[in-house]
């Protein structure tokens, strides 16, 4: 027999709201509910639209965390409702709890959102192996078990856009093609049997979609129900494109090789002088903001710039353990 | 209570762009009783870039600097949120790998040294919250912040990804909802502002490649905290600090709004209310001015 003993407790609910066919501006409706420990934050949704008000919409489908349709945003966390429990939710934000959809300027009705953008950037990657299939081949194509491993956690995103939306690059700069069309662009870049391998790399590393434009800040990988980790595939086709080669010279890979040179000359960044690699004459650009920090000691004279101790040990373990070519 | 003593890890900004940050660090630790031993040995912890570069090579220099921590018998304190970041994910990654760390140990072998995985990696923030303690904090404090709104910006690589959280400190910080900072500020004296960009991101990793994304959240950063009614930020990231202080100007082009707050390094705000003056805690190297000192 079960000992699971269920509790209850009161949440206050602001619910966002909004019709775009009828409404000038969104409100928030306040909900008070007993909600019991077994539930979901897809029941809540449930229960506002069966209990409360017939009329409220969100998406919903398999209610088994795999078609990825019901993520919305709970107190500015992105969430699978379908797999996010309440207890968990309360004990992170505590009683009062806002429902919003995962982009607010995209609402169309209430949790809806316009996804378009999600799908335009995930069908540009080409999400798809490409790949000359014979038509009848003599023997199997194997992949080894070492071989898939390389797909990492790539494969298992589920389109439901919590990563996209949680991004900051993505909210500021439309070109972007955002966490999870570059973790999708990694899941074909990783399979062996793709052919279209460098082509798509060089696609990506065009500037105007912004691999390297990637602010480094995580909310992907805390966004993401299933675990995917988009920046660590999108740091990982960052190395893909300078171990096959694809990278050209700009001003984002000379920013990451320039921390090479610094450390192999003086173990310690060299501020100033990464700045310069990267920009090139661009740098004048920085010129009137690197005054003022002059004045304010803040740049350093290069006969000033510190060294490592042991700066020997730094240079003989770069020698041997690179891995990369630029 | 047994004398606190720790292995610094630097950075390379606190022998740079952020010259105040480096003497605060000793200002506070000086007050606290807290013994801080440099690891002149460092090199840069590769700031995730590169880790973009060459993984293998990032992981290797890393954990030399954990070595030397190790050497000592000491837990490792950071005081840039991106060196915690790089140096605790490679703990982390060799600590669960085996294979890798044996890798890892193989190249560190020919300079005679060894990753064992012993000395733990905290940022100085959780250090003094965890070991030190902000009741013993609260009993030292001899000016409360009390008459300041002071905004926490918490920067991304101390409270994300979360799969850090439970091995660098007691209480693992919530990214959606992180308190460590507010904690501190409150043990000060002080009243928190409560804003919707204190766990975002500062934009400092693009502001070469993408400096209009890097300047807009830098904008929205500090326009949030001015909305809050802030009177200055704090931050215990060197890096937020550049973004937020040096760069309001092309902030405030990128939002349309003129946008400038004093912000305080968190060992700059722990000084003050500790009794520090303004030059042991560097605040002539602000480019925007503590104008309430």
């Amino acid at each position: 027999m079960s000992t699971h003993k269920i509790t209850t407790q009161q949440v206050n609910f602001k619910v966002f709201r909004f019709n775009s066919d009828e409404d000038y501006l969104p409100y928030y409706t306040d909900y008070k509910m007993e909600v019991t420990s077994e539930e979901v934050v897809l029941d809540i949704l449930n229960r506002i639209k069966w209990d409360h008000d017939g009329s409220f919409s969100y998406r919903r489908s398999c209610r088994h965390g795999i078609c990825g349709a019901c993520a919305i945003k709970v107190n500015g966390r992105a969430t699978l409702a379908c797999k996010e429990r309440m207890t968990d939710m309360i004990e992170l934000f505590g009683n009062e709890l806002t429902l919003e959809p995962l982009s607010i300027k995209r609402a169309v009705k209430d949790m809806i959102i316009d996804k378009a953008d999600f799908w335009q950037k995930h069908d540009a990657i080409h999400p798809y192996l490409i790949s000359d299939v014979e038509e009848h081949p003599e023997h199997e194509h194997l992949v080894t078990p070492e071989e898939a491993e390389e797909l990492l956690e790539a494969d298992l995103c589920i389109q439901c856009g919590a990563c996209h939306y949680a991004c900051p690059v993505v909210e500021i700069n439309d070109d972007f093609f955002g966490p999870a069309a570059f973790a999708k662009a990694y899941r074909f870049e990783a399979d062996v049997r793709d052919d279209a391998h460098n082509e798509r790399l060089q696609e990506l590393h065009e500037e105007k979609q912004g691999l390297w434009d990637c602010v480094k800040c995580y909310e992907c990988a805390e966004a993401c129900p299933k675990d995917v980790n988009p920046i660590d595939k999108i740091t990982k086709l960052h190395q893909m494109l300078f171990r096959e080669g694809v990278a050209t010279s700009n001003v984002a890979t000379r920013h990451a090789v320039g921390f090479l040179h610094s450390i192999k000359k003086h173990g310690v960044l060299d501020e100033g002088g990464l700045v310069l690699y990267s920009e090139g004459p661009s740098i004048v650009k920085h010129i009137p903001v690197a005054l003022k920090m002059f004045t304010k000691g803040k740049i350093i004279m290069p006969w000033n710039m510190p060294k490592s101790d042991n700066l020997d040990e730094i240079q003989k373990l770069i020698k041997s353990s690179s891995t990369a070519k630029f | 209570m047994k004398k606190l003593k720790y292995a610094l890890f630097t950075g390379c900004t606190a022998k740079q762009s952020t010259p105040e940050q480096m003497m605060s660090t000793m200002a506070v630790a000086d007050k606290l009783g807290i013994e801080l031993i440099e690891l002149t040995e460092a090199s840069c912890c590769g700031a995730s870039h590169l880790q973009d570069y060459d993984d293998f090579l990032s992981l290797v220099l890393n954990a030399r600097n954990i070595a030397y921590a190790e050497k000592h018998g000491l837990t490792m304190v950071t005081i840039c949120n991106t060196c915690q970041l790089n140096t605790a994910m490679t703990k982390h990654r060799l600590d669960k790998n085996a294979d890798l760390k044996a890798k890892v140990n193989e190249k560190l072998a020919e300079v005679g040294l060894e990753y064992k995985g012993t000395s733990n990696v905290i940022h100085f923030l959780y250090a003094i919250i965890d070991d030190f303690g902000l009741d013993k904090i609260k009993e030292m404090v001899v000016t409360p912040l009390s008459q300041f709104n002071i905004a926490p910006f918490y920067g991304c690589h101390n409270i994300r990804p979360s799969e850090l959280q439970n091995e660098s400190h007691k209480k693992a910080e919530n990214p959606y909802n992180p308190t460590s900072l507010d904690d501190l500020i409150i043990a000060c004296g002080g009243m928190t502002v409560d804003y919707v960009e204190k766990n975002k991101c500062c934009g400092f990793h693009v502001e070469l490649q993408a400096p209009k994304t890097a300047s807009i959240l830098t904008g929205n950063a500090i326009a949030g905290a001015m909305d809050g009614n802030a009177d200055w930020m704090v931050t215990p990231c060197p890096l937020c600090h550049l973004k937020l202080d040096t760069q309001t100007g092309h902030a405030s082009e990128a939002i349309g709004r003129e946008v400038a707050l004093p912000v305080l390094h968190m060992q700059q705000m722990l000084g003050l209310a500790l009794g520090c003056t303004s030059e042991q805690l560097g605040l002539k190297h602000h480019l925007t001015k503590v104008n309430f000192i």
